[in-house]
């Protein structure tokens, strides 16, 4: 089993060949989940091995890419923003303009081929800020396949654009109104259906957490993100960027943008956690490696935010896709073993962050990568000028506008 | 070494009749009243007591037990409270097998060493640990049964008989089947189809199986008992606790009275079941 020193299978001098067998990345990852589901995670593990194998399911994958989501997205240069902050040259990776406005097609188009190789037939999910939930109902209408998507009853409140969104694309939309109703909730729905329905049902996971091997499964589909950015930023500047940036909900874009670069040791990775109110607010963010401890949720051992029982806490963001109390193993190896760097940025940050890149460079950001890009205006003035920073802009803001409108109004009316 | 559990199945089996188990969450709605409603399930005809372990995301439960969790940990229940619980049952009952029941992180939480000490010291029998299946043995299933406790697994409509082996290797005590597709306390089970898997799992291993989701009513209880070595009933119990509590979840002087009623008729169910084997 594993223990703390244990290393990803392969070799050692490298950081991108885990998982192991097993599912493990160090400590972090494995498979804990109610027996009526192990033979169907086996199963999904050999389907997708297969699937790896097989060129024909690449180049169909490559072809949706392509043609269906619009990649490669662009890697661009915010030239007014470098200038605003005065420091490093700042570039987005443009997944935001991707076909249903943010990174989680990547992942959607590879699981739905996957699906389809494995004879399924009715493909349900999660999701917090709904983004997920739209690439997912997206896909099964391309594929003509039944959609039903768990979403907690908070987050569908604040993000009612992304319902409507989904129920047009045919979708079933199911609110669960457990817990705090966000993302943790949708997902032990999501679980408790599956459980009941695993013969015809595929279970769509939108981030690199779950039981092995969805995260595996979901980095290497959102890898695509880090690989064109590596090309693309050689291209323009003949060489890697000095740091790369992301939010981390789960962390699917983050774990995507990152994991082509992990062996690239000159280029600094940080994962801008939801910060919420603050992390020392108990219960008042979701930063789960800046705040939490390791622990079994979801099918995976990862760092999670708890109490002294052990019972998982509701956690707190103004961003619905952040809004988790766990984040994918990967993400913990990563910071166990000092590769990637994890900070917060709190809620009020993020909606400066928001104004700001609406201001200068004509992008409503979503509030997700807005935390990343809060991250950016604290380090981009301090680095040289001839340094590079490449942020990962995962998702268009739209969806977001009435949240961020009700909260610069609540922030006014504090000010008065 | 012979455990309380063993020896219970043992017993039956020399009677003739199916075991009658049952579920109930620890803390629910709060300590007194759980260690009323333990005393009550042992006195009038439960064999062994399943006593759940709250846990925030029950994954596997439906909207019973989900609410009985909710209104235990409400209560500030915790890992160490329902281990306290079992010990003031033993004060009166040495003999009637208890396990506990939920899921891995408030173990891991308290600590795998920990845990495993205190529930030998104050008279656990065995662990149902729902999202810890075989491949993860190393966690918790071994230092288990290292330490003397039976380590019961699931085995599901999805275990086929390839995987059985897998399932059943280091399982202990008895084998629990889940006799549906899907979370406790929805589906009802269907005694044929139960019957089927019962025997399939006995071709190999001589542990006896016991069957629990889906069975509610004494009917329930003497169809699956019929086939089975024992039935597990949980939310039926669970929901029968829930309705017998005041607008605020208190209990009322209904709650042990119920308890006691539903066990009686379950326990009827049973012994009306025959011997299986």
């Amino acid at each position: 089993m594993s223990t703390q020193t244990s290393s990803p299978a392969g070799q050692p001098n490298s950081y991108r060949t885990g998982p192991d067998e097993a599912g493990h990345f160090g400590l972090f990852g494995g498979r804990f989940v109610a027996e009526t589901l192990m033979p169907l995670i086996l199963d999904l593990e050999q389907a997708y091995s297969e699937a790896k194998e097989d060129p024909a399911f690449q180049a169909e994958l490559d072809n949706l890419n392509t043609s269906y989501a619009g990649r490669p997205s662009p890697l661009y240069f915010a030239e007014r923003l470098t200038d605003e902050l005065g420091g490093a040259k700042i570039y987005f990776k443009r997944d935001e303009l991707n076909h249903t406005g943010s990174h989680k097609i990547n992942n959607c188009l590879g699981q739905i081929l996957l699906a389809r190789r494995m004879g399924k037939t009715r493909i349900i999910a999660e999701t917090g800020a709904g983004q997920h939930g739209v690439a997912t109902a997206t896909v099964c209408a391309r594929f003509g396949l039944k959609a039903v998507i768990y979403m907690g009853a908070t987050d569908v409140e604040r993000q009612a654009p992304n319902v409507f969104r989904m129920k047009l694309l045919g979708a079933e939309v199911i609110p669960v109104t457990a817990g705090a109703g966000t993302l943790k909730d949708a997902m032990n729905e999501a679980l408790r259906d599956w459980v009941a329905t695993v013969d015809e049902t595929y279970y769509l996971i939108g981030t690199a957490a779950g039981p092995h091997p969805y995260p595996m499964l979901v980095r290497d589909f959102q890898s695509i993100i880090g690989k064109e950015t590596r090309e693309q930023m050689l291209a323009a500047e003949g060489r890697l960027p000095d740091a790369a940036v992301a939010c981390v909900g789960g962390g699917s874009n983050a774990i995507g943008l990152f994991h082509p670069f992990l062996d690239d040791t000159d280029v600094r990775l940080i994962g801008v956690e939801a910060g919420g109110h603050g992390v020392d607010v108990e219960n008042g963010h979701a930063a789960s490696l800046s705040g939490g401890r390791p622990g079994v949720l979801h099918g995976n051992r990862t760092f999670l935010l708890q109490d002294d029982d052990g019972q998982i806490l509701e956690g707190h963001s103004i961003s619905a896709g952040l809004d988790y109390p766990g984040i994918g193993p990967e993400h913990s190896w990563l910071k166990d073993i000092g590769r990637v760097d994890y900070v917060p940025v709190t809620d009020s940050e993020a909606l400066e962050a928001f104004k700001l890149l609406s201001r200068t460079e004509g992008i409503l950001p979503a509030l997700e990568p807005a935390h990343a890009l809060a991250h950016v205006a604290k380090i981009a003035p301090g680095m040289a000028k001839d340094q590079i920073l490449v942020m990962n802009l995962c998702g268009r803001g739209d969806k977001d506008v009435h949240t961020v409108a009700e909260a610069l109004k609540a922030q006014e009316a504090r000010a008065q | 070494m012979t455990t309380r559990i063993e020896a219970r199945f043992a017993a039956l089996k020399a009677q003739g009749r199916p075991a009658l188990m049952t579920y109930v969450m620890g803390g629910d709605p709060d300590m007194e009243t759980s260690l009323g409603i333990m005393k009550a399930l042992a006195g009038s005809g439960a064999d062994l007591i399943e006593l759940g372990m709250p846990f925030s995301d029950p994954m596997a439960d439906g909207p019973a037990i989900q609410a009985a969790g909710r209104r235990s940990l409400l209560g500030g229940q915790t890992l160490a409270k329902t281990l306290h619980l079992v010990e003031r049952f033993r004060e009166t009952d040495g003999d009637t097998p208890i396990i506990l029941m939920g899921y891995y992180n408030p173990i891991y939480i308290y600590g795998v060493d920990a845990f495993l000490a205190e529930a030998l010291r104050v008279g656990v029998d065995g662990l149902i640990v729902v999202d810890l299946p075989p491949e993860t043995d190393d966690e918790l299933c071994i230092p288990a049964l290292e330490a003397g406790l039976n380590f019961v697994r699931l085995a599901t409509p999805t275990t086929d008989d390839k995987r059985l082996p897998t399932v059943l290797g280091n399982t202990s005590g008895f084998v629990y089947y889940v006799a549906i597709k899907g979370i406790t306390g929805t589906a009802s089970a269907d005694p044929a189809k139960v019957g089927e898997a019962v025997a399939r799992i006995k071709n190999q291993t001589d542990l006896p199986v016991a069957v629990g989701f889906g069975i509610k009513t004494p009917d329930d209880a003497a169809n699956i008992g019929a086939v089975a070595d024992g039935v597990v009933v949980g939310s039926a119990l669970v929901n029968t606790i829930a309705a017998s509590l005041d607008a605020d979840g208190k209990a009322t002087d209904m709650t042990l009275q119920a308890v006691t009623d539903l066990t009686t008729d379950l326990a009827a169910g049973v012994r009306r079941a025959g011997n299986p084997s």
